[in-house]
């Protein structure tokens, strides 16, 4: 397969469409322009549809309701603009649709700042909507691997009936790498992929065999029901953990981060590991569910401390990482936010004064 | 082998374009990695531009650092704004036909290409920055000067109108960057 120079948000709509997705409706918001865009000019070409909604909720709307058709649908917005779906996210959960949506994360809380951040990972990972409801939420280090998330995310959604969230920031959406492509689903393939979802969809059904489609239920013992089943999906994702464990094995220091800034903070550990300095990563790349048992691979007799690397001021992913390194070692933290990037002069000025002290 | 480009100069002046170029060549040449990052901020009229490449032999770390190796600055202000991030030993180009400010560090390595002026000189002062991705490339042999011709060329290729001028400047830009080289 040959390499591409892609934008990330180019890149992440080209593996939509590869996935099947069929209909996209979004509404602008930077830094995600470029997912929209694309769709506008590419959707027509695979006889897909672009829409461009009156407004967020609109737009989430437009995709719950695809999604009911049993069409691979996708939305995409930033920080702000994701709040305001969190509505129509809610009801896709509610309602066990399938859906994916893409967060390319900017500066908050508010409207913020237009600049990459990691200002999301609570509302993210714990609360997208109201309800209690979970998904499966990848983090993407690099353009390739938002290309790949978003291909498989279509699936995922799709073997649940549940959305599935991308979580990139501005960096990962704005910056143009090398990719390969995955291949493209055959116009055969997406109406099989259709025709599968007959069940329950609300397509095509005769007088008298109606489907239910429910964001939620008149009755209580229903409603809990639902909820019982619900909670054993979310059970059932412990499969689907994703991580990337580097240099773990000896580090008296070992570096936790998800996104752009565990790209960077890996660059600072080859740096530092060059200078002999015994220094480890671990990258969730599922950050809901959290790989928690990822971190019980760090030898705590040898290790100082756990370094939390994020674009969040507060820190908010070393909630997470504090649940799972469960007291084992102190924590620290490396932290920017508002739009500025993650330096990796700081990630291992950071690492030094842990490991000299 | 890593390295961190900074481009910086007015919008308008092709920076975000000269480092597309050179960063789309790079994807090219198979034994590299590349990242391209535009500095978008909410940017005014007459106010820098800016992007940042990164061209590996390994895998790529931060796309967009605190400090560069090298510094292509197209005006005054970008050079205010950026000279104080580029590295001990670096190498800063500067299109001195608009940047008159001495370089206050001796700590590095300074290109002049009036380019601006050699543009005009050429008939169209649209292809200053393809100017500067010769002395670039002349100066620096990040890439294959052919690769990066052909890149180029291919993504020029509904401007024909243009293509000659572009051919011109390119060469004219390699052979100031290897004799300031030598």
């Amino acid at each position: 397969m040959s390499r591409v120079f892609m934008k990330g948000c180019e890149a992440i709509a080209e593996a939509a469409v590869r996935a099947g997705c069929r209909f996209f409706a979004g509404y602008p918001i930077t830094p995600q322009n470029e997912i929209p865009e694309y769709f506008s000019r590419r959707m027509p070409e695979v006889g897909g549809v672009f829409v461009q909604g009156e407004s967020e909720v609109a737009s989430i709307s437009m995709v719950y309701g695809a999604g009911c058709a049993g069409t691979r649908a996708m939305t995409s917005s930033s920080s702000c603009g994701i709040a305001l779906k969190s509505e129509g996210i809610s009801y896709c959960a509610g309602a066990r649709i399938p859906m994916v949506y893409c967060n390319v994360a900017r500066g908050g809380p508010g409207v913020g700042s237009i600049q990459p951040a990691q200002m999301d990972y609570l509302q993210a990972t714990k609360a997208s909507g109201n309800g209690g409801f979970q998904m499966l939420v990848f983090a993407p280090s690099t353009v390739q691997e938002a290309v790949d998330l978003t291909y498989a995310a279509f699936d995922y959604a799709d073997r649940d009936r549940n959305p599935v969230l991308i979580l990139a920031d501005g960096v990962i959406g704005t910056m143009m790498e090398s990719v390969e492509l995955p291949p493209m689903r055959s116009d055969e393939e997406i109406a099989a992929i259709k025709d599968s979802k007959k069940k329950w969809t609300a397509l095509g059904h005769r007088l008298g065999e109606h489907v239910d489609i429910e964001p939620g239920f008149w009755s209580t013992l229903d409603q809990q029901k639902w909820n019982e089943e619900a909670a054993a999906l979310y059970l059932s994702w412990e499969k689907d953990l994703q991580w990337e464990e580097y240099c773990v094995e000896d580090a008296e220091l070992v570096i936790a981060s998800y996104g752009i800034s565990a790209r960077i903070a890996k660059s600072a550990v080859n740096l530092l590991r060059r200078e002999g300095l015994k220094v480890g990563l671990i990258r969730p790349i599922t950050v809901n569910p959290f790989p928690y048992k990822a971190f019980d691979r760090i030898d705590y007799s040898k290790c100082k401390a756990v370094l939390d690397v994020e674009m969040s001021i507060p820190a908010q992913f070393v909630k997470d990482v504090s649940v799972a390194v469960k007291d084992r070692c102190p924590i620290e933290t490396c932290l920017c936010s508002g739009g500025n990037i993650m330096s990796r002069d700081d990630i291992l000025a950071a690492c030094k004064k842990i490991l000299e002290a | 082998m890593e390295t961190n480009l900074c481009v910086a100069g007015f919008g308008g002046q092709g920076v975000m374009t000269l480092g597309k170029f050179l960063a789309e060549a790079a994807c090219d040449d198979s034994s590299k990695n590349v990242t391209f990052f535009p500095s978008y901020g909410a940017e005014q009229r007459g106010g820098t531009a800016n992007c940042y490449v990164v061209i590996s032999d390994e895998e790529i770390g931060a796309p967009i650092s605190t400090t560069m190796d090298d510094l292509i600055v197209m005006n005054e202000p970008s050079l205010a704004k950026f000279l104080p991030r580029l590295k001990k030993g670096g190498r800063l180009f500067i299109n001195s036909s608009i940047v008159k400010t001495e370089v206050s560090r001796e700590d590095i390595t300074v290109v002049k290409a009036p380019v601006t002026d050699m543009a005009f000189a050429l008939g169209s002062g649209k292809v200053l920055n393809v100017l500067m991705l010769g002395v670039y490339v002349g100066y620096t042999a990040v890439l294959d000067e052919g690769l990066v011709w052909n890149l180029v060329e291919h993504k020029l290729g509904k401007k024909v109108a243009l293509l000659e001028t572009n051919r011109a400047a390119f060469e004219q830009g390699l052979k100031l960057g290897k004799e300031a080289r030598a």
